[in-house]
């Protein structure tokens, strides 16, 4: 086991250089000028698996940090990679703000700029137990031997800081692993994630096997499933992926007030949802900062959508400003960070009794509005589907394109909620691992419409 | 851009003392973003990306090291990370690779362009962006004009123990302009994108004013129309729809790294199986289609991949046949199958994968006017807005921005809310007509891979006529 929080670990160097870099940077400031730092940090291994054997291996070590300068009534962000070389550093952020300065002289007013204030002081870390190096492929294939199991490896330090010049200052730091994974049967296919800060061999070995499990089922008969309305389960993580939808601009005030909401009847009370459903953003799981990159705290609960009614649409100071609304601590994209979906009351043990006749759905794909002013959602089943008759798994399904309305899908449509949750951590590895994640329960939904 | 001090020549005598071939990509990229909303400034960033990808070939297995620490000392630490981590994971390889997939390379690519994007300034940007706002308001319902330009500068330079010494420098721009209508509850986004290897010369103001104007008026009139009837019938796109048709429905399914397994996890397998090449009739004998790294300003020109692949253009699907799939040098080794130079990465940060470059639908011989004239019932659809397709690239469902029917061989009404779905082979035996004359598209924002990347690729297309298609609206 190895960790990263030691005197000699990444997340102490990355805060000492954050400290001093952005010490510097802030004392060249002049008069009439306020400016915000943050900075994103991760050493990461990320190890690709085929067939369960290595297809890339990739060590990324990274630091990146962004200056936000304001200055006579404009705003103009740069950001850049840090080498890790205090005096180079040092020198080339120096150079970024003069850049910041001199391009503000060409750039018109900016009237919704918000005001840089100092919103406190926060430090995060969490430390982790993770697989020395060396150890992740013998670990993770050890008990997947005879598995054809695909996927990707991804454990290290990630860190986010902020910065400004009223004295605000906010660190946050993590050590975790993600194995994001598929076992496959030719082409049938199960799915499994295994995340943490301490890698546990037995409970590795217990998640591959839930989703052997998943995987075994298939081996009943296929069955053929024809488009059209049918009652449908969907699993907790297809849940979380339906939810999902709710980050394309569905809970963001801009969005709404810009003609870009596919909630615009949710924001405006001419509709309601489901009064089993109740959203909020819920920072207690602690699966990222509560600060967002203007280094607002957000308040550790806040209520999204309760009993099937909208209560705060995400808010960011730049928007509130623009439309005279009250900020929220959102991010700039307004999109939920820390999404916890309440529980119902509907037992694991009587899902596929409840169900009765339908689709068991684990899990969905490449979903997109198709129709966003009616909240029309498309994508596709995929991984371990089924087939449920009379409450019994008949046998796998394949592949079926659906397209159906948020509006009835979490709206008059929703039968149940399941009385478990799973928390679906951000597995996103564009640019650097993301942080973050939902908790969801699964959800039993009446003639979901299936249309390919 | 580029730091000729990098010591490569003495970090890869380091790293051949522990691998047995070493490479060295240094990648600088600078982004600039401006966006201007309602006629405010939205949004002005930049951002410099900068580091070495260091590979070393181990025990016949690559594996990779990032670094952002350009010191001889930060790249030796860097390739030790790699060469130990690779040795470890070694035993458990996918394949049993050789030098053979770097072949030594040597050479320079720059961006076609007439005006180098140094010499823009920022107020010509701002200023041409505000033009088209302001051009965008010509109704109290148009509550969203929104024009934002990307400007994206890199310079990739390989270098490897066996001699390699290529260096590549693309100017990119990606510009979209935007306006949303609304009444009451509806509303409805009209957009025009401007994208590919471009400098300064992309900036004129009189083409953004037009196009603001133009997407405007046409987002009031989508307000106006009435939802796109759903029935089957025949099916015209334009080659801002055709871009996203080509990148999903054969792109995707002919990378051979999707084939051979590596994306299962995350983007998906494919349809097509290896013993499919040379003989699946893919779509009728009219499709044609190509890897093009070589058209003048398409976003995924360029002259070497990041194995150092020398790129040239090679047919994929011939008169309706498929011949070739979308593989590097490493998946024709795992495959035993032809492929093309498509070895790249997103970032320095990155490991290179099998990516879709410039992937082009040949001009046939018709005109729009001879493809419109040939619809009895029909509808023709621009600009794609929304894209699903499933994991093995079959069933998929596209909307589109705007449309207009055809009745007897003549455009008639708008029509808004526009879709289509289908199956992928099937649809293209659909395939009808196809233009003589192309425009190349291209997005920015192609997601794949485990870390995962997004990479620039280009698309360029005539229109195209397709018979007999599940057309549909959105709800009353």
């Amino acid at each position: 086991m190895s960790t990263g929080h030691g005197s000699g670990g990444f997340a102490a160097r990355v805060q000492a250089h954050f400290d001093a870099v952005a010490a510097r940077v802030l004392s060249d400031l002049v008069a009439g000028e306020e400016l915000t730092i943050n900075v994103t940090a991760e050493e990461t291994l990320f190890v690709r698996f085929n067939s369960n054997r290595v297809r890339q291996n990739t060590d990324v070590e990274q630091i990146n940090v962004s200056l936000c300068l304001q200055s006579n009534g404009r705003t103009v962000e740069k950001s850049r990679t840090m080498s890790g070389d205090l005096e180079s550093d040092q020198a080339a952020l120096t150079r970024l703000l003069a850049s910041c300065r001199d391009e503000a002289l060409s750039l018109p007013l900016d009237p919704d700029q918000v005001p840089v204030v100092n919103n406190g002081v926060s430090i995060e870390e969490f430390s982790g137990a993770l697989l020395a190096p060396e150890d992740v492929v013998p670990s993770v294939v050890a008990s997947a031997t005879g598995c054809d199991l695909a996927g990707l490896y991804a454990g290290g330090v990630s860190i986010r800081g902020n910065r400004n010049s009223k004295g605000q200052s906010h660190w946050f730091a993590t050590e975790t692993f993600v194995l994001d994974y598929s076992i496959y049967n030719g082409p049938k296919a199960a799915k499994g994630c295994y995340a943490g800060s301490t890698w546990n061999a037995s409970e590795w070995a217990t998640n591959l096997e839930r989703t052997k499990t998943l995987l075994a089922l298939q081996s009943l008969p296929q069955q053929d499933v024809k488009p059209g309305s049918y009652r449908t389960y969907l699993a907790p993580r297809a849940f979380s992926d339906l939810l999902g939808m709710l980050n394309w601009n569905a809970l963001s005030a801009a969005a709404w007030k810009q003609g870009r909401s596919p909630f615009k009847k949710l924001a405006e009370h001419e509709t309601t949802l489901s009064p089993l459903l109740t959203i909020e953003e819920n920072f207690s799981v602690g699966l990222t900062p509560r600060f967002n990159s203007l280094g607002e705290v957000s308040e550790t609960h806040l209520p999204l959508i309760s009993g099937g009614v909208l209560k705060n649409l995400l808010v960011s100071s730049r928007t509130a400003k623009e439309y005279a609304m009250v900020a929220n601590g959102a991010c700039a994209e307004e999109s939920p960070r820390a999404m916890d979906v309440s529980a119902g009351t509907l037992d694991e043990k009587d899902v596929l009794a409840a169900l009765g006749t339908g689709l068991y759905l684990s899990n969905l794909h490449y979903l997109n509005w198709s129709d966003p002013v009616s909240a029309r959602v498309t994508g596709m089943t995929r991984y371990a589907c089924f087939w449920v008759e009379n409450g019994v798994i008949a046998g796998p399904i394949k592949d079926l394109r659906w397209d159906e309305s948020l509006y009835g899908a979490l709206g008059s449509k929703l039968m149940a909620l399941t009385s478990h949750t799973e928390i679906d951590p951000a597995v996103d590895t564009y640019y650097r691992r993301s942080l973050g994640g939902s908790r969801t329960p699964g959800a039993l939904i009446e003639g979901f419409t299936f249309t390919l | 851009m580029f730091n000729n001090a990098i010591p490569h020549e003495l970090a890869l005598q380091h790293a051949l003392k522990s691998a047995l071939w070493a490479g060295l990509r240094f990648s600088s990229e600078t982004t600039t973003q401006r966006a201007v909303r309602n006629d405010k400034p939205e949004r002005n960033e930049s951002s410099l990306e900068e580091g070495v990808m260091c590979e070393v070939l181990v025990d016949g297995h690559f594996g990779h090291a990032a670094t952002a620490d350009l010191s001889l000392a930060g790249l030796q630490r860097a390739f030790d990370r790699a060469v130990a981590t690779t040795r470890a994971t070694s035993g458990h390889k996918v394949h049993a690779f050789s030098a053979t997939q770097r072949p030594p390379a040597n050479g320079k690519y720059t961006s076609a362009r007439q005006r180098n994007l140094d010499a823009t300034s920022v107020a010509e940007i701002t200023d041409c962006l505000l033009v088209a706002s302001k051009a965008m308001n010509v109704s109290d319902k148009l509550v969203n004009r929104s024009a934002s330009a990307m400007i994206v500068q890199t310079q990739i330079n390989f270098f490897s123990s066996n001699g390699s010494e290529t260096r590549q420098s693309f100017d990119l721009v990606d510009i979209t302009l935007s306006a949303t209508a609304a009444e009451g509850l509806e509303s409805q986004t009209r957009s025009w994108q401007h994208t590919g290897q471009f400098g300064g010369e992309s900036f004129d103001r009189d083409t953004f004013a037009q196009q603001g104007e133009r997407v405007a008026q046409q987002a009031l009139a989508l307000l106006a129309a009435e939802n796109c009837p759903s029935a089957r019938m025949d099916l015209l796109l334009m080659p801002d729809q055709m871009m996203l048709q080509i990148h999903e429905s054969i792109g995707h399914p002919l990378e051979l790294d999707r084939i051979l397994g590596d994306e299962r996890n995350y983007a998906g397998w494919s349809f097509v199986k290896k013993e499919d090449f040379g003989h699946l009739k893919y779509g009728s004998a009219l499709m044609n289609v190509s890897f093009d790294p070589t058209k003048s300003n398409e976003f995924a020109s360029y002259d070497f991949d990041d194995g150092g692949n020398p790129a040239t253009k090679e047919i994929l699907i011939k008169n309706g046949v498929l011949q070739r799939g979308l593989g590097s040098l490493e998946s024709q080794a795992r495959s035993g199958l032809p492929g093309v130079a498509n070895f790249r990465s997103a970032s320095w940060n990155r490991a290179p994968i099998d990516r879709m470059g410039n992937i082009n639908l040949e001009p046939g011989t018709s005109s729009l006017d001879e493809l419109i004239g040939e619809v009895g019932h029909g509808v023709l659809m621009h600009t794609n807005r929304s894209w699903s397709i499933d994991d093995y690239r079959n069933k998929f469902q596209f909307g589109c921005e705007y449309a207009q029917m055809i009745e007897n061989g003549a455009l008639g009404q708008v029509v808004r809310n526009p879709n289509y779905r289908g199956v992928t082979v099937d649809f293209w035996g659909r395939l009808a007509g196809v233009g003589h004359t192309d425009s190349t598209f291209g997005t920015s924002y192609c997601g794949k891979g485990e870390p995962s990347q997004v990479i620039r690729v280009g698309h360029a297309s005539p229109p195209c006529l397709f018979r007999d298609v599940e057309v549909f609206g959105g709800q009353a």
